[in-house]
């Protein structure tokens, strides 16, 4: 195959014209199906360390089985399992409460996990100088201890929250017009490729701005730090 | 002088401590008298800083009584945390905040705690860090301190809430050797401005020169206690005097 054939099946402007408002409009509910997701998942997930920071043996093992159960579920059989499954015991949730619902309980399973190791790496000196000036257990975790277990936690939540948002393309299994199921119709529609390289274009244009934020986030917090 | 009708400022009345059915506090008694400076010695393990950590209810007493400045903080019905800022602390290891400056150290309880607005805070920070002699330090983060300075935000962080008793659980272990005098130094000034402090410490030099008595503890008990120059007179066979008088 020459070069021209290739470019015309991967970079066709007539055929990028065509679909590009399509693509957009998936694109768009990508965004905020991922902010959705991404800000519910955080603040449950921030919930259940803090629920885990006041509770007894009981309630922690339980809320552990959570967490466990899912991080190791693949986020495809979930979706599918709220999907299909749950119209027969009369509950129907549309395609973007699938995915939102599956994918923030996720996150928030995996945010709880690294929340709680910020919380826990605050050493007890922190906590017990806090208390000896009269702060209360919530001040203290709110002005000294919160405080040094976010600049722990951004790293990791960053990545976490990223690869999960990128899930939302398992919208496409379940037929929810987000930019990569727009794409493959584009695909099936025109056969051409360009619409995958416009998807996968798109995509960066999403993410990358966040991983950006994220960088800026931790040089922002890296108190005290001799340069 | 009033002394003999004086009230005790901390007043440590047979306080027990236990862990896991461990005796680790036996039946301490303990007066420190206002102004008093008084020295906790003895060997490793033998109940030291659970005491000091049991006069603000870092640990939990087990049994007894501790009353501060007339007031049982033992007692269920006493806010603890209106209570603590009258028993300042100052830990082996600073604890100050890392991600705050020197002077947000200080301000946080006094802002949080007793509610004054952060100009007012601010003020009463610059005063007391100014008299630990860190007024050039204001803005530093801990990590940009010498563990000297850093104790030093410490003490001005528990001196901002106007502590009527202090206590100092080996607050000069953790510092190298050099950095030992300018802590003993701001121990010296608390003590000139009529501070009451309980001090849990290795330094003996230090007790025997500027300790009013020293209480000498072994297995969570108080052994014997008595003035410096008391103690010194007991001779070889007691065993207060060897730790008084041996080290630096």
């Amino acid at each position: 195959m020459d070069i021209t054939g290739l470019v015309d099946l991967f970079f066709n402007g007539a055929v990028a014209q065509t679909y590009l408002p399509d693509l957009l409009r998936g694109a768009w509910i990508t965004i905020y199906l991922s902010l959705a997701i991404v800000i519910a998942g955080l603040v449950f997930g921030l919930a259940l360390a803090l629920i885990r920071l006041v509770s007894n043996k009981a309630v922690v093992w339980f809320l552990r089985l959570f967490v466990d159960c899912f991080r190791a579920v693949p986020p495809l059989s979930v979706v599918l399992l709220l999907y299909f499954g749950l119209p027969s015991v009369g509950i129907n949730l549309s395609a973007p409460w699938v995915l939102w619902l599956t994918l923030s309980l996720i996150l928030a399973a995996f945010a709880e996990e690294i929340f709680w190791a910020g919380i826990s790496a605050v050493g007890p000196g922190q906590w017990e100088a806090s208390r000896s000036t009269g702060m209360t257990n919530a001040q203290t975790l709110r002005y000294v201890v919160l405080p040094q277990a976010m600049r722990l936690c951004i790293p990791p939540l960053t990545n976490r929250a990223l690869a999960i948002s990128k899930n939302t393309a398992l919208g496409t299994a379940i037929g929810m017009p987000e930019l990569l199921n727009e794409a493959q119709t584009a695909l099936s529609f025109s056969g051409n490729a360009t619409p995958l390289i416009m998807a996968a274009i798109l995509y960066l244009i999403i993410f990358m701005p966040l991983m950006a934020l994220a960088g800026s986030l931790e040089k922002r917090m890296a108190w005290g730090a001799r340069t | 002088m009033s002394q003999s009708i004086a009230q005790p400022m901390l007043d440590i009345h047979a306080l027990y401590k236990s862990f896991n059915s461990v005796n680790v506090l036996n039946n301490i008694n303990l007066r420190v008298m206002p102004g008093e400076l008084v020295f906790l010695i003895g060997p490793s393990g033998s109940g030291k800083s659970t005491l000091l950590r049991c006069c603000n209810r870092l640990e939990e007493p087990s049994d007894g009584a501790i009353i501060v400045d007339g007031i049982n903080i033992t007692a269920v019905a006493t806010d603890i945390n209106k209570m603590r800022q009258r028993i300042g602390m100052v830990f082996q290891q600073f604890n100050l905040y890392p991600h705050m400056t020197a002077e947000q150290n200080v301000m946080l309880a006094l802002q949080r705690v007793q509610k004054k607005s952060a100009t007012e805070a601010r003020e009463i920070a610059h005063r007391e860090l100014t008299r630990v002699g860190l007024g050039a330090r204001l803005t530093h983060y801990p990590s940009q301190l010498s563990g000297g300075q850093q104790q030093r935000v410490a003490i001005a962080r528990a001196l901002s809430l106007g502590p009527k008793v202090m206590l100092l659980d080996e607050p000069t272990s953790a510092l190298d050797p050099q950095l030992v005098g300018e802590i003993l130094q701001a121990m010296m000034d608390m003590k000139k401005e009529g501070m009451t402090m309980l001090v849990v410490s290795h330094e003996m030099r230090f007790a025997r020169e500027a300790a009013d008595r020293v209480a000498f503890m072994e297995a969570g008990q108080i052994v014997e206690i008595g003035t410096p120059a008391e103690i010194l007179a007991r001779g070889p066979e007691s065993r207060a005097c060897q730790f008084l008088s041996h080290g630096h």
